[in-house]
Protein backbone atom coordinates (compact mmCIF):
# COMPACT_ATOMS: atom_id res chain seq x y z
CA UNK A 1 0.00 0.00 0.00
CA UNK A 2 2.87 2.25 -1.15
CA UNK A 3 1.47 5.95 -1.94
CA UNK A 4 3.56 7.34 -5.16
CA UNK A 5 3.61 10.80 -3.59
CA UNK A 6 4.95 13.45 -7.07
CA UNK A 7 8.30 15.29 -5.95
CA UNK A 8 9.16 18.50 -7.93
CA UNK A 9 12.05 20.98 -7.83
CA UNK A 10 11.03 24.32 -7.40
CA UNK A 11 13.09 26.78 -8.51
CA UNK A 12 12.96 30.07 -6.11
CA UNK A 13 11.22 32.83 -8.45
CA UNK A 14 8.22 33.95 -7.72
CA UNK A 15 5.00 32.70 -9.30
CA UNK A 16 6.56 29.07 -9.91
CA UNK A 17 4.44 27.36 -7.21
CA UNK A 18 1.43 28.77 -8.51
CA UNK A 19 2.52 27.42 -12.00
CA UNK A 20 2.55 24.06 -10.95
CA UNK A 21 -0.66 24.18 -9.33
CA UNK A 22 -1.73 25.88 -12.03
CA UNK A 23 -0.94 22.98 -15.06
CA UNK A 24 -2.44 20.42 -12.80
CA UNK A 25 -5.42 21.93 -12.28
CA UNK A 26 -6.16 22.14 -15.75
CA UNK A 27 -5.33 18.57 -16.50
CA UNK A 28 -8.03 18.07 -13.42
CA UNK A 29 -5.40 16.67 -11.71
CA UNK A 30 -6.83 17.15 -7.77
CA UNK A 31 -4.42 17.43 -5.30
CA UNK A 32 -5.26 15.50 -1.75
CA UNK A 33 -1.84 16.93 0.12
CA UNK A 34 1.29 19.17 -0.22
CA UNK A 35 4.25 20.48 1.62
CA UNK A 36 7.25 22.48 0.48
CA UNK A 37 10.78 21.57 2.04
CA UNK A 38 12.62 24.55 1.61
CA UNK A 39 16.17 24.96 1.22
CA UNK A 40 18.55 28.59 0.56
CA UNK A 41 18.28 28.35 -3.10
CA UNK A 42 15.04 25.73 -4.19
CA UNK A 43 12.44 24.41 -2.98
CA UNK A 44 10.96 20.71 -2.91
CA UNK A 45 7.47 20.50 -3.72
CA UNK A 46 5.58 17.32 -2.19
CA UNK A 47 2.22 16.79 -3.69
CA UNK A 48 -0.40 13.53 -3.19
CA UNK A 49 -2.63 13.81 -6.09
CA UNK A 50 -4.57 11.22 -8.16
CA UNK A 51 -3.13 9.69 -11.12
CA UNK A 52 0.57 10.74 -9.87
CA UNK A 53 1.92 8.96 -12.96
CA UNK A 54 -0.10 11.03 -14.88
CA UNK A 55 0.90 14.29 -13.30
CA UNK A 56 4.87 13.53 -13.32
CA UNK A 57 4.27 13.47 -17.66
CA UNK A 58 2.71 16.24 -17.24
CA UNK A 59 4.94 18.28 -15.32
CA UNK A 60 8.02 16.79 -16.98
CA UNK A 61 6.35 17.97 -20.31
CA UNK A 62 5.84 21.49 -18.81
CA UNK A 63 9.55 21.44 -18.21
CA UNK A 64 9.51 20.80 -14.54
CA UNK A 65 11.64 18.07 -13.24
CA UNK A 66 9.23 16.15 -11.27
CA UNK A 67 9.35 12.21 -9.78
CA UNK A 68 7.73 9.84 -8.02
CA UNK A 69 8.31 9.45 -4.41
CA UNK A 70 7.18 6.33 -2.04
CA UNK A 71 5.98 6.92 1.19
CA UNK A 72 3.24 5.90 3.43
CA UNK A 73 0.39 7.00 4.79
CA UNK A 74 -2.06 6.50 8.11
CA UNK A 75 -5.58 7.14 8.78
CA UNK A 76 -5.94 8.28 12.56
CA UNK A 77 -8.81 9.65 14.91
CA UNK A 78 -9.24 13.59 14.40
CA UNK A 79 -7.99 13.54 18.38
CA UNK A 80 -5.39 14.83 21.14
CA UNK A 81 -3.02 12.40 21.02
CA UNK A 82 -3.28 10.34 17.98
CA UNK A 83 -0.40 11.33 15.98
CA UNK A 84 2.04 10.53 18.91
CA UNK A 85 0.67 6.89 19.05
CA UNK A 86 1.64 6.58 15.52
CA UNK A 87 5.12 8.49 15.70
CA UNK A 88 5.62 5.83 18.72
CA UNK A 89 5.35 2.83 17.06
CA UNK A 90 7.96 4.38 14.55
CA UNK A 91 10.46 5.62 17.13
CA UNK A 92 9.98 2.11 18.71
CA UNK A 93 10.95 -0.05 16.27
CA UNK A 94 13.57 2.63 15.34
CA UNK A 95 12.56 3.58 11.91
CA UNK A 96 13.83 6.87 11.35
CA UNK A 97 11.20 9.62 9.42
CA UNK A 98 12.73 11.68 6.84
CA UNK A 99 9.27 13.81 6.89
CA UNK A 100 6.13 13.75 7.25
CA UNK A 101 3.15 15.96 7.22
CA UNK A 102 -0.60 15.91 7.58
CA UNK A 103 -3.21 16.14 4.88
CA UNK A 104 -6.34 17.78 3.49
CA UNK A 105 -9.14 15.70 5.85
CA UNK A 106 -11.42 13.60 3.81
CA UNK A 107 -13.89 13.22 6.43
CA UNK A 108 -14.49 15.30 9.64
CA UNK A 109 -13.52 12.99 12.47
CA UNK A 110 -10.45 11.79 10.52
CA UNK A 111 -7.15 12.66 9.53
CA UNK A 112 -4.37 11.63 7.01
CA UNK A 113 -0.86 11.54 7.72
CA UNK A 114 1.76 11.21 5.07
CA UNK A 115 5.20 9.61 6.11
CA UNK A 116 8.32 9.07 4.20
CA UNK A 117 10.74 6.74 5.80
CA UNK A 118 13.40 5.07 3.99
CA UNK A 119 12.35 1.40 3.91
CA UNK A 120 8.51 2.09 3.00
CA UNK A 121 7.85 -1.84 3.21
CA UNK A 122 9.04 -2.30 6.30
CA UNK A 123 7.00 0.82 7.84
CA UNK A 124 3.73 -0.23 6.43
CA UNK A 125 4.46 -3.76 7.90
CA UNK A 126 5.04 -2.21 11.13
CA UNK A 127 2.16 -0.19 11.27
CA UNK A 128 0.07 -3.09 10.10
CA UNK A 129 1.52 -5.12 13.06
CA UNK A 130 0.09 -2.25 15.78
CA UNK A 131 -2.81 -2.29 14.25
CA UNK A 132 -3.04 0.75 12.34
CA UNK A 133 -4.27 1.01 8.80
CA UNK A 134 -2.20 2.29 6.11
CA UNK A 135 -4.30 3.37 3.05
CA UNK A 136 -3.53 2.91 -0.48
CA UNK A 137 -5.69 6.09 -1.83
CA UNK A 138 -7.42 9.30 -0.86
CA UNK B 1 46.18 11.90 -45.14
CA UNK B 2 47.41 14.02 -47.73
CA UNK B 3 48.41 17.61 -47.33
CA UNK B 4 50.25 20.53 -49.52
CA UNK B 5 53.85 20.82 -49.63
CA UNK B 6 54.16 23.61 -47.57
CA UNK B 7 52.55 22.28 -44.53
CA UNK B 8 55.20 19.98 -44.19
CA UNK B 9 58.50 22.30 -45.06
CA UNK B 10 61.24 21.54 -43.21
CA UNK B 11 61.75 24.19 -40.20
CA UNK B 12 64.95 26.07 -41.86
CA UNK B 13 63.07 26.42 -45.34
CA UNK B 14 59.37 27.93 -43.27
CA UNK B 15 61.23 30.01 -41.59
CA UNK B 16 62.87 31.53 -44.57
CA UNK B 17 60.17 31.53 -46.02
CA UNK B 18 58.43 33.55 -43.02
CA UNK B 19 61.22 36.35 -43.45
CA UNK B 20 60.96 36.80 -47.02
CA UNK B 21 56.87 37.50 -46.76
CA UNK B 22 57.79 39.39 -43.74
CA UNK B 23 59.36 41.89 -45.97
CA UNK B 24 55.98 42.10 -47.46
CA UNK B 25 54.28 42.60 -44.36
CA UNK B 26 56.55 46.12 -43.63
CA UNK B 27 56.35 46.82 -47.21
CA UNK B 28 52.49 47.07 -46.51
CA UNK B 29 52.68 48.66 -43.43
CA UNK B 30 54.54 51.76 -44.28
CA UNK B 31 51.61 52.27 -46.62
CA UNK B 32 49.11 52.92 -43.75
CA UNK B 33 49.18 56.05 -41.87
CA UNK B 34 49.38 54.34 -38.11
CA UNK B 35 52.04 51.90 -38.92
CA UNK B 36 54.35 54.79 -40.50
CA UNK B 37 53.79 56.67 -37.63
CA UNK B 38 54.67 53.72 -34.99
CA UNK B 39 57.59 52.38 -36.79
CA UNK B 40 59.08 55.52 -37.34
CA UNK B 41 58.94 56.29 -33.44
CA UNK B 42 60.48 52.47 -32.43
CA UNK B 43 63.34 53.94 -35.51
CA UNK B 44 62.74 51.59 -37.71
CA UNK B 45 63.03 52.40 -41.67
CA UNK B 46 61.52 51.71 -44.42
CA UNK B 47 64.57 49.62 -45.79
CA UNK B 48 64.48 47.54 -42.44
CA UNK B 49 64.78 43.80 -43.29
CA UNK B 50 65.20 41.72 -39.93
CA UNK B 51 67.39 38.45 -41.08
CA UNK B 52 67.29 37.28 -37.52
CA UNK B 53 64.63 36.53 -34.51
CA UNK B 54 66.58 39.11 -32.56
CA UNK B 55 66.32 41.83 -35.11
CA UNK B 56 62.44 40.86 -35.74
CA UNK B 57 62.23 41.51 -31.84
CA UNK B 58 62.62 45.34 -32.58
CA UNK B 59 59.67 45.75 -34.41
CA UNK B 60 57.00 47.37 -32.45
CA UNK B 61 53.71 45.51 -30.41
CA UNK B 62 50.50 46.27 -31.94
CA UNK B 63 47.86 46.41 -29.82
CA UNK B 64 43.61 46.03 -29.85
CA UNK B 65 43.56 49.97 -28.86
CA UNK B 66 45.81 50.38 -31.74
CA UNK B 67 43.12 48.91 -33.59
CA UNK B 68 40.95 51.35 -32.61
CA UNK B 69 42.50 54.73 -32.59
CA UNK B 70 43.06 54.20 -36.31
CA UNK B 71 39.56 53.33 -36.81
CA UNK B 72 38.11 53.81 -39.19
CA UNK B 73 40.90 53.58 -42.18
CA UNK B 74 44.64 54.24 -40.34
CA UNK B 75 45.45 50.57 -41.03
CA UNK B 76 44.26 50.61 -44.69
CA UNK B 77 47.36 49.61 -46.97
CA UNK B 78 45.60 49.02 -50.26
CA UNK B 79 43.29 51.89 -52.21
CA UNK B 80 39.81 51.72 -51.73
CA UNK B 81 38.61 49.80 -54.81
CA UNK B 82 41.08 46.88 -54.28
CA UNK B 83 38.85 46.33 -51.07
CA UNK B 84 35.89 43.80 -51.02
CA UNK B 85 35.00 43.19 -47.89
CA UNK B 86 35.72 44.43 -44.28
CA UNK B 87 35.14 43.04 -40.86
CA UNK B 88 34.61 44.36 -37.66
CA UNK B 89 34.27 43.91 -33.98
CA UNK B 90 30.85 44.05 -32.31
CA UNK B 91 32.23 47.56 -30.68
CA UNK B 92 29.81 46.64 -27.92
CA UNK B 93 32.83 47.48 -25.47
CA UNK B 94 34.07 50.40 -27.21
CA UNK B 95 35.09 51.66 -30.89
CA UNK B 96 35.16 48.35 -32.88
CA UNK B 97 38.50 47.56 -34.76
CA UNK B 98 38.19 46.85 -38.73
CA UNK B 99 39.91 44.67 -40.94
CA UNK B 100 39.90 44.85 -44.71
CA UNK B 101 40.42 42.60 -47.50
CA UNK B 102 41.43 42.62 -51.16
CA UNK B 103 40.35 39.78 -53.47
CA UNK B 104 43.46 38.00 -52.78
CA UNK B 105 43.39 38.50 -48.77
CA UNK B 106 40.13 36.44 -48.94
CA UNK B 107 41.62 33.87 -50.95
CA UNK B 108 44.65 33.37 -48.64
CA UNK B 109 42.39 32.93 -46.11
CA UNK B 110 39.93 30.62 -47.49
CA UNK B 111 42.84 29.01 -48.32
CA UNK B 112 44.35 28.51 -44.96
CA UNK B 113 40.62 26.98 -43.99
CA UNK B 114 40.59 24.64 -46.31
CA UNK B 115 43.87 23.13 -45.34
CA UNK B 116 42.50 23.45 -41.75
CA UNK B 117 39.47 21.43 -42.41
CA UNK B 118 41.59 18.95 -44.53
CA UNK B 119 43.76 18.28 -41.05
CA UNK B 120 41.08 17.38 -39.67
CA UNK B 121 39.78 15.02 -42.01
CA UNK B 122 37.11 16.86 -44.04
CA UNK B 123 37.09 16.13 -47.60
CA UNK B 124 34.60 17.10 -50.42
CA UNK B 125 32.00 14.31 -50.10
CA UNK B 126 31.33 16.15 -46.81
CA UNK B 127 28.08 17.78 -46.25
CA UNK B 128 28.98 21.26 -43.93
CA UNK B 129 26.30 22.99 -41.48
CA UNK B 130 27.98 26.48 -40.46
CA UNK B 131 26.04 27.41 -37.17
CA UNK B 132 27.82 30.26 -36.64
CA UNK B 133 26.89 33.50 -36.78
CA UNK B 134 26.74 35.34 -40.34
CA UNK B 135 28.02 38.91 -40.19
CA UNK B 136 30.71 41.33 -39.54
CA UNK B 137 32.01 38.39 -37.23
CA UNK B 138 34.51 36.15 -38.63
CA UNK B 139 33.30 32.92 -37.66
CA UNK B 140 30.53 32.17 -40.11
CA UNK B 141 32.27 33.67 -43.67
CA UNK B 142 35.37 31.99 -42.59
CA UNK B 143 34.72 28.97 -42.42
CA UNK B 144 31.93 29.20 -45.18
CA UNK B 145 34.20 29.88 -47.91
CA UNK B 146 37.41 27.53 -46.76
CA UNK B 147 34.71 24.92 -46.89
CA UNK B 148 33.47 25.48 -50.46
CA UNK B 149 37.28 26.07 -51.23
CA UNK B 150 37.90 22.24 -50.53
CA UNK B 151 34.45 21.18 -52.27
CA UNK B 152 32.07 20.35 -49.41
CA UNK B 153 28.55 21.15 -49.97
CA UNK B 154 27.70 24.08 -47.79
CA UNK B 155 24.54 24.78 -45.86
CA UNK B 156 24.82 28.56 -44.08
CA UNK B 157 21.85 28.14 -41.69
CA UNK B 158 24.35 30.67 -38.98
CA UNK B 159 23.49 30.41 -35.75
CA UNK B 160 19.66 29.37 -33.71
CA UNK B 161 16.58 28.29 -35.00
CA UNK B 162 17.69 24.86 -34.04
CA UNK B 163 14.42 22.81 -34.88
CA UNK B 164 15.56 24.10 -38.23
CA UNK B 165 19.43 22.91 -38.30
CA UNK B 166 17.88 19.79 -37.23
CA UNK B 167 15.39 19.48 -40.50
CA UNK B 168 18.70 20.37 -42.71
CA UNK B 169 20.74 18.20 -41.03
CA UNK B 170 18.48 15.51 -41.50
CA UNK B 171 17.21 15.72 -44.81
CA UNK B 172 20.63 16.64 -46.12
CA UNK B 173 22.78 14.50 -44.32
CA UNK B 174 25.13 16.99 -42.56
CA UNK B 175 27.86 15.19 -41.51
CA UNK B 176 29.89 18.47 -40.51
CA UNK B 177 29.31 21.33 -38.03
CA UNK B 178 30.46 23.97 -36.94
CA UNK B 179 29.48 25.73 -33.72
CA UNK B 180 30.13 27.07 -30.61
CA UNK B 181 30.60 24.69 -27.83
CA UNK B 182 27.60 25.66 -26.08
CA UNK B 183 25.50 25.41 -29.25
CA UNK B 184 26.48 21.76 -29.40
CA UNK B 185 25.60 21.05 -25.84
CA UNK B 186 22.18 22.84 -26.44
CA UNK B 187 21.82 20.88 -29.30
CA UNK B 188 22.60 17.82 -27.34
CA UNK B 189 19.49 19.04 -24.81
CA UNK B 190 16.70 19.89 -27.46
CA UNK B 191 17.22 16.71 -28.93
CA UNK B 192 16.37 15.00 -25.97
CA UNK B 193 13.42 17.20 -25.39
CA UNK B 194 12.32 16.81 -28.80
CA UNK B 195 12.93 12.81 -28.83
CA UNK B 196 15.03 13.45 -31.68
CA UNK B 197 17.42 10.10 -31.81
CA UNK B 198 21.07 10.15 -32.94
CA UNK B 199 20.66 7.79 -35.58
CA UNK B 200 18.71 10.02 -37.38
CA UNK B 201 21.49 12.37 -37.92
CA UNK B 202 24.45 11.48 -39.83
CA UNK B 203 27.14 13.69 -38.33
CA UNK B 204 30.51 12.71 -37.79
CA UNK B 205 32.49 15.47 -36.79
CA UNK B 206 32.15 19.06 -35.29
CA UNK B 207 34.50 21.89 -35.37
CA UNK B 208 34.13 24.44 -32.50
CA UNK B 209 35.17 27.58 -32.13
CA UNK B 210 34.01 31.25 -31.04
CA UNK B 211 34.27 30.44 -26.82
CA UNK B 212 37.39 29.12 -24.43
CA UNK B 213 37.01 25.90 -23.47
CA UNK B 214 38.11 23.00 -21.66
CA UNK B 215 39.18 19.65 -22.38
CA UNK B 216 36.45 18.23 -20.57
CA UNK B 217 33.90 20.24 -22.28
CA UNK B 218 35.01 18.58 -25.79
CA UNK B 219 35.15 15.06 -24.60
CA UNK B 220 31.48 15.53 -22.95
CA UNK B 221 30.38 17.09 -26.33
CA UNK B 222 32.56 13.84 -28.24
CA UNK B 223 30.15 11.66 -25.83
CA UNK B 224 27.42 12.96 -25.74
CA UNK B 225 26.61 13.01 -28.89
CA UNK B 226 28.92 10.53 -30.68
CA UNK B 227 31.32 12.73 -33.32
CA UNK B 228 34.74 13.67 -32.96
CA UNK B 229 35.33 17.37 -32.23
CA UNK B 230 38.35 19.32 -33.59
CA UNK B 231 39.31 22.84 -31.81
CA UNK B 232 40.03 26.25 -34.04
CA UNK B 233 41.37 28.94 -33.33
CA UNK B 234 41.21 32.46 -34.67
CA UNK B 235 40.63 36.44 -34.47
CA UNK B 236 38.79 38.75 -36.28
CA UNK B 237 42.09 40.89 -36.03
CA UNK B 238 44.29 38.03 -37.62
CA UNK B 239 41.22 37.15 -40.39
CA UNK B 240 38.70 35.29 -38.21
CA UNK B 241 38.99 31.22 -37.78
CA UNK B 242 41.59 29.28 -39.46
CA UNK B 243 44.78 30.81 -37.67
CA UNK B 244 45.22 27.60 -35.99
CA UNK B 245 43.43 24.07 -36.30
CA UNK B 246 43.36 20.53 -34.34
CA UNK B 247 44.42 18.15 -37.03
CA UNK B 248 43.37 14.55 -36.65
CA UNK B 249 45.53 13.40 -33.66
CA UNK B 250 43.68 16.27 -31.57
CA UNK B 251 46.87 17.17 -29.59
CA UNK B 252 47.16 20.95 -30.08
CA UNK B 253 46.54 23.34 -32.60
CA UNK B 254 48.68 23.61 -35.50
CA UNK B 255 49.08 27.22 -36.30
CA UNK B 256 50.29 28.32 -40.03
CA UNK B 257 53.50 29.43 -39.93
CA UNK B 258 53.69 30.65 -43.27
CA UNK B 259 50.77 32.91 -43.05
CA UNK B 260 51.65 33.81 -39.41
CA UNK B 261 54.78 34.50 -37.26
CA UNK B 262 53.60 33.69 -33.50
CA UNK B 263 55.38 34.49 -30.29
CA UNK B 264 54.72 33.59 -27.04
CA UNK B 265 55.49 35.93 -24.91
CA UNK B 266 55.15 37.04 -20.99
CA UNK B 267 52.44 39.72 -20.45
CA UNK B 268 54.07 41.78 -17.94
CA UNK B 269 57.63 41.72 -18.90
CA UNK B 270 56.35 41.54 -23.15
CA UNK B 271 60.18 39.60 -23.40
CA UNK B 272 59.52 36.45 -25.59
CA UNK B 273 59.27 33.00 -23.54
CA UNK B 274 60.51 30.06 -24.63
CA UNK B 275 58.37 27.43 -26.55
CA UNK B 276 57.01 24.96 -23.94
CA UNK B 277 55.78 28.12 -21.73
CA UNK B 278 52.27 29.82 -20.93
CA UNK B 279 52.30 33.39 -22.07
CA UNK B 280 50.56 36.02 -23.92
CA UNK B 281 49.72 34.83 -28.05
CA UNK B 282 51.30 37.09 -30.65
CA UNK B 283 51.09 37.33 -34.27
CA UNK B 284 52.48 38.79 -37.34
CA UNK B 285 50.55 38.29 -40.30
CA UNK B 286 52.63 37.24 -43.68
CA UNK B 287 49.69 37.51 -46.05
CA UNK B 288 47.66 40.35 -45.74
CA UNK B 289 47.59 43.07 -48.31
CA UNK B 290 44.78 45.34 -46.73
CA UNK B 291 45.65 45.59 -43.33
CA UNK B 292 48.97 43.58 -42.09
CA UNK B 293 49.25 43.38 -38.40
CA UNK B 294 52.91 43.25 -37.08
CA UNK B 295 53.49 41.53 -33.52
CA UNK B 296 49.66 41.74 -32.22
CA UNK B 297 49.03 41.05 -28.92
CA UNK B 298 46.28 38.70 -28.75
CA UNK B 299 45.70 38.44 -25.20
CA UNK B 300 45.36 34.97 -25.70
CA UNK B 301 46.57 32.65 -23.29
CA UNK B 302 48.67 29.35 -24.63
CA UNK B 303 51.68 27.89 -25.17
CA UNK B 304 53.66 26.90 -28.21
CA UNK B 305 53.96 22.89 -28.94
CA UNK B 306 57.22 22.72 -31.08
CA UNK B 307 57.59 18.83 -30.71
CA UNK B 308 56.40 17.36 -34.07
CA UNK B 309 53.21 16.12 -34.48
CA UNK B 310 52.70 12.40 -35.75
CA UNK B 311 50.39 14.06 -39.02
CA UNK B 312 53.89 15.06 -40.25
CA UNK B 313 53.06 18.81 -40.94
CA UNK B 314 55.91 20.75 -39.50
CA UNK B 315 54.04 24.15 -38.10
CA UNK B 316 54.29 23.86 -34.41
CA UNK B 317 50.86 24.01 -32.47
CA UNK B 318 49.63 25.96 -29.81
CA UNK B 319 47.71 24.81 -26.74
CA UNK B 320 43.98 25.09 -25.88
CA UNK B 321 43.59 28.52 -24.81
CA UNK B 322 43.72 29.06 -21.38
CA UNK B 323 41.73 32.01 -21.17
CA UNK B 324 42.28 35.56 -22.07
CA UNK B 325 44.75 38.01 -20.10
CA UNK B 326 41.40 40.18 -19.50
CA UNK B 327 39.04 37.22 -19.26
CA UNK B 328 41.33 37.03 -15.73
CA UNK B 329 39.14 37.51 -12.59
CA UNK B 330 40.53 38.60 -9.87
CA UNK B 331 38.54 37.43 -6.70
CA UNK B 332 40.00 38.62 -3.65
CA UNK B 333 43.29 38.70 -4.52
CA UNK B 334 43.55 35.62 -6.28
CA UNK B 335 43.80 34.96 -10.14
CA UNK B 336 40.60 32.82 -11.12
CA UNK B 337 40.14 31.86 -15.13
CA UNK B 338 36.50 30.77 -15.88
CA UNK B 339 38.02 28.09 -17.71
CA UNK B 340 38.93 26.86 -14.32
CA UNK B 341 35.82 26.89 -13.07
CA UNK B 342 34.06 25.33 -16.36
CA UNK B 343 36.55 22.03 -16.06
CA UNK B 344 35.57 21.17 -12.55
CA UNK B 345 31.64 21.42 -13.50
CA UNK B 346 31.91 19.59 -16.25
CA UNK B 347 33.45 16.55 -14.57
CA UNK B 348 31.11 16.81 -11.60
CA UNK B 349 28.21 13.95 -11.97
CA UNK B 350 24.69 15.42 -11.73
CA UNK B 351 24.37 18.54 -13.36
CA UNK B 352 24.34 19.63 -16.94
CA UNK B 353 26.12 21.77 -19.33
CA UNK B 354 25.00 24.99 -18.64
CA UNK B 355 26.76 27.29 -15.36
CA UNK B 356 26.92 31.43 -14.76
CA UNK B 357 29.26 32.51 -12.55
CA UNK B 358 28.80 35.70 -10.74
CA UNK B 359 30.92 38.04 -9.21
CA UNK B 360 30.17 40.92 -7.12
CA UNK B 361 31.20 42.87 -3.70
CA UNK B 362 29.92 41.56 -0.31
CA UNK B 363 31.04 44.28 2.00
CA UNK B 364 34.66 44.67 1.48
CA UNK B 365 35.10 41.53 0.14
CA UNK B 366 34.52 39.36 -3.06
CA UNK B 367 31.33 37.16 -3.66
CA UNK B 368 31.90 34.41 -6.21
CA UNK B 369 28.95 32.68 -6.92
CA UNK B 370 28.57 29.48 -9.28
CA UNK B 371 25.02 28.59 -10.66
CA UNK B 372 24.85 25.16 -12.24
CA UNK B 373 21.57 23.37 -13.39
CA UNK B 374 20.85 20.08 -12.27
CA UNK B 375 20.49 17.03 -14.25
CA UNK B 376 17.28 15.16 -14.46
CA UNK B 377 18.24 11.85 -13.46
CA UNK B 378 20.31 13.66 -10.22
CA UNK B 379 16.81 15.09 -8.59
CA UNK B 380 16.04 13.68 -5.39
CA UNK B 381 13.41 13.36 -3.25
CA UNK B 382 15.93 13.81 -0.45
CA UNK B 383 17.40 17.16 0.54
CA UNK B 384 20.48 16.00 2.06
CA UNK B 385 21.21 14.23 -1.57
CA UNK B 386 20.55 17.47 -2.64
CA UNK B 387 22.95 19.55 -0.01
CA UNK B 388 25.67 16.73 -0.61
CA UNK B 389 25.68 17.77 -4.35
CA UNK B 390 25.80 21.34 -3.87
CA UNK B 391 29.04 20.11 -1.44
CA UNK B 392 30.64 18.11 -3.78
CA UNK B 393 30.70 20.55 -6.23
CA UNK B 394 31.75 23.46 -3.76
CA UNK B 395 34.75 21.49 -2.88
CA UNK B 396 36.04 20.25 -6.13
CA UNK B 397 35.87 24.40 -6.89
CA UNK B 398 37.54 24.78 -4.09
CA UNK B 399 40.67 22.59 -4.41
CA UNK B 400 40.62 23.73 -7.95
CA UNK B 401 40.71 27.79 -7.41
CA UNK B 402 41.80 28.08 -4.01
CA UNK B 403 38.44 30.36 -3.29
CA UNK B 404 35.11 29.14 -1.36
CA UNK B 405 32.22 29.65 -3.67
CA UNK B 406 28.55 29.45 -2.80
CA UNK B 407 27.02 26.63 -5.41
CA UNK B 408 23.50 27.04 -6.48
CA UNK B 409 21.54 24.18 -7.92
CA UNK B 410 19.08 25.05 -10.62
CA UNK B 411 16.58 23.41 -12.95
CA UNK B 412 17.21 22.93 -16.28
CA UNK B 413 16.65 25.44 -18.77
CA UNK B 414 16.60 28.68 -16.02
CA UNK B 415 20.10 29.90 -16.68
CA UNK B 416 20.57 32.01 -19.87
CA UNK B 417 21.85 30.21 -22.91
CA UNK B 418 22.19 32.41 -26.31
CA UNK B 419 22.28 30.18 -29.13
CA UNK B 420 25.40 31.51 -30.30
CA UNK B 421 27.93 32.71 -27.39
CA UNK B 422 26.69 31.95 -23.93
CA UNK B 423 27.21 34.91 -21.53
CA UNK B 424 28.78 32.95 -19.03
CA UNK B 425 30.37 35.79 -16.32
CA UNK B 426 28.37 37.82 -14.48
CA UNK B 427 30.92 41.15 -12.71
CA UNK B 428 29.05 43.71 -10.93
CA UNK B 429 31.86 45.05 -8.80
Amino acid sequence: MIIKQISVFLENISGRLAEVTRILADNKINLRALTIADTADFGILRIIAVKPDEAVRILTQAGFMAKETDVLAVEVEDKPGALAAVLDIFSKNSINIEYMYASLERSADKAVIVIKVEDVERGIKVVEANGLKPISAF
Amino acid sequence: MSFSKVEALARGELESLQFDRLGFTLEQAFKTPFYRGRLKEAGIGEDFRPGSWEEFQRLPFTVKDDLRAAYPVGLLAEPHEKIVRLHASSGTTGIPTVIYHTKDDLSSWAGLVRRSLCAAGAGESDVFQNMMTYGLFTGGFGLHYGAEELGMLVIPTGAGNTMRQFRMMRDFKTTIVHATPSYLLHIHEKMREEGIGREELFLRKAIVGGEPHSEDTRRKIEELLKIDVYNCYGLSELNGPGVAFECVHKAGMHLWEDAYIMEIIDPDTLLPLPDGETGELVCTTLQRNATPLIRYRTRDLTRIIAEPCACGRTHRRIARIMGRSDDMLIINGVNVFPSQIEEVLMRSRGIGSNYQIIVEKAGALDKLTVKTEIASSAFSDDTRSMNALTRYIKEALKASISINPAVELHEPGILPVWEGKATRVIDTR
